[in-house]
């Protein structure tokens, strides 16, 4: 008798179900329908359920062995982050955030400002990280940002994380006021050094505790079983097991993960990006071994129109193939996708035109995620910095994500994350082999890594094409 | 325990000094934060901002140190960091130059403390315990 296990991800547009069969280790079926956040999320989910039974006939409601879900519904996981030095704690802060599988939509940084507060307390934010100074380092500024958020009666969960000789100090300031409080291990406690894991558990505790209420998912909670993890978790989950494999069913070493989306491009690497030669010196905060970013200003529709401040028309159309004859008009094409977020491209042009967006959102979330280096000029002979991580000798890179998935030349725009002449300086990856996530289902994978380890690696292995 | 912040600054890439200046501080209790060679004023700075530090000791053995250590003291005081102790040595300048007008025009600089090629760190050391203790 088949016992399906289902993985669920209440995405911000679809509710996409998974229906794995774990004893003969295959995906039976996989069916989606719009989220229904604002009324009531079961609906969405129900309607996706019985999608998949009528295209499923062997799949027997009551022979259903668990669940497993994840949410990025209702704008995500929206997080403050806030640190003292912009390149050190704040970027320290940050990396946290995104490594839960946060949107990091506000960053501040010294001594907070009452206008600074205030923006916070009016902007929708749903975790605060506090950090600030190594562990017996600078303790003043972190408590004042603690009494600037305490005196402004901050509603949502705030996470200190920082100078661990603050922390009874800020104990004393939070006591007694209605502030919900957790405190973890610095996210630096050493100069330079990044240790974000006692924080990412939390932000994940937080997020199954509470944000899942605020974002009405508690339903499905109750009906499914907890819903354990924002969805860019669990790709980051998904990846980091790919990457490194489970006792003796081996990995796949270095990788990247490129999700394009509506509103934003995540990019996702697995492993150390240590330099390759010994004339180059590191630079900067340690790198997180499995390293998430988000562009938010890179995306196919919402941020469409974004592209224009970011790349030049002249640059633009050195992204259509070269034998697309079309004289593309970019501005217009761009504001239509943005107006229109359901958008479907329908003739060969609107095909080629998309492309091209997909291809500069590739490119830039590359630039931007990969580490770069610098020449310095010394009486011994050039020397590197190197800043970020080197990640010329990653092996694949893998596309997921609705735009990559359903584009027959997804490969090919995937292609733009390799090295390119006029982009010497970044340590780019070098020609690696390019998969697609073609059954969408990293995420899923990502849950099922949590109870099944060795099966979501198999099924990724086979499904990843 | 006060924190001190030590590093090699600019393009400069001496690190065996560096390494005993770490050893010898360390050994006397301070909690040394090396920021290693290679470093500019703004790794100096946001490192002694995060870890509260209550000096700066920049080395340099490559003769430009003074081209690089040019507004440190301003950079400090921008950064919030106007009663950190800044001290500077090795072979600071270009050339033999005599070191009385060197450590004149490092002291109008800024710097605390300057030293002459040649001294050894327990010298610093003393200095070090005299101007923020232990």
């Amino acid at each position: 008798m088949m016992k399906p296990y289902l993985l669920v991800d209440f995405g911000s547009t679809y509710t996409k179900i998974i229906a794995v069969d774990l004893e003969n280790n295959y995906v039976i079926g996989t069916s989606k329908a719009t989220t229904t956040v604002t009324t009531n999320v079961l609906d969405g989910y129900d309607k996706a359920f019985e999608r998949l039974l009528r295209n499923h006939p062997e799949i027997k409601e009551c022979n259903i062995s668990g669940f497993s879900a994840c949410s990025s519904a209702a704008g995500g996981l929206k997080m403050a982050a806030i640190g003292l030095v912009e390149e050190l704690t704040v970027e320290a802060a940050k990396r946290a955030c995104l490594g839960a599988g946060a949107i990091v939509n506000l960053v501040f940084s010294h001594h907070m400002t009452k206008r600074e507060v205030k923006k916070l307390v009016d902007t929708d934010i749903d975790i605060i990280l506090l950090a600030g100074g190594t562990d017996g380092g600078n303790s003043e500024c972190i408590i004042h940002n603690a009494k600037k958020l305490r005196d402004a009666k901050i509603s949502v969960p705030i996470i200190v994380a920082g100078n661990k000789d603050s922390v009874d100090e800020i104990e004393d300031i939070f006591e007694n006021t209605d502030i919900e409080y957790y405190i973890v291990a610095n996210v630096m406690p050493q100069l330079k050094k990044l240790d974000v894991k006692e924080a990412k558990n939390i932000i994940r505790k937080i997020f199954i505790d509470k944000i899942i209420e605020a974002k009405g998912i508690k339903k499905a909670a109750e009906k499914l079983g907890e819903v354990i993890m924002p969805t860019p978790e669990a790709v980051l989950l998904a990846a980091e097991l790919l990457s490194q494999g489970f006792e003796n069913e081996e990995g796949f070493g270095e990788l990247m993960v490129i999700d394009i989306g509506g509103a934003t491009t995540d990019v996702h690497t697995i492993g150390e990006g240590f330099p390759k030669r010994t004339e180059v010196i590191m630079k900067g905060l340690q790198e997180p071994f499995a390293k998430r970013t988000v562009e938010g200003d890179l995306g196919m529709r919402y941020s469409a129109n974004a592209l224009l401040s970011l790349v030049s028309d002249f640059e633009f159309r050195k992204y259509f193939e070269e034998d697309d004859k079309c004289n593309h008009n970019i501005a217009k094409s761009l504001e239509r996708r943005r107006e229109n977020i359901d958008f479907i491209p329908e003739t060969k042009d609107e095909e080629e035109f998309d492309k091209a967006i997909a291809k500069i959102c590739c490119d830039v979330s590359i630039s931007r995620h990969v580490g770069h280096v610098e020449v310095v000029h010394t009486p011994l002979g050039n020397m590197y910095y190197q800043t970020g991580k080197d990640l010329s000798d990653i092996k694949y890179v893998i596309g997921t994500g609705g735009v990559l998935i359903n584009n027959s030349d997804a490969k090919n725009i995937l292609r733009s994350v390799n090295k390119k002449s006029n982009k010497k300086l970044e340590l780019r990856p070098n020609n690696p082999s390019i998969l697609i996530d073609r059954s969408y289902i990293l995420a899923g994978m990502g849950l099922l890594s949590q109870k099944y380890p060795k099966k979501a690696l198999k099924l990724m292995k086979q499904y990843l094409l | 325990m006060k924190t001190v912040v030590i590093g090699v600054i600019g393009a400069d890439v001496h690190a065996v000094g560096n390494k005993i200046i770490d050893y010898v501080l360390s050994e006397n209790g301070y909690n040394v934060v090396n920021i290693g060679v290679l470093s500019s004023q703004e790794d100096f700075i946001n490192a002694a901002i995060e870890t509260n530090a209550k000096a700066i000791l920049i080395s340099s053995l490559y003769g430009h140190g003074e081209m690089d250590c040019r507004f440190m003291r301003e950079q400090c005081e921008e950064a919030g960091l106007e009663k950190i102790k800044l001290y500077v040595g090795g072979n600071i300048v270009v050339g033999k130059q005599n070191f009385k007008d060197v450590e004149k025009r490092f002291k109008k600089m800024g710097f605390d403390r300057i030293y002459p090629p040649g001294v050894k760190i327990e010298e610093a050391l003393e200095n070090l315990k005299e101007d923020i203790g232990i």
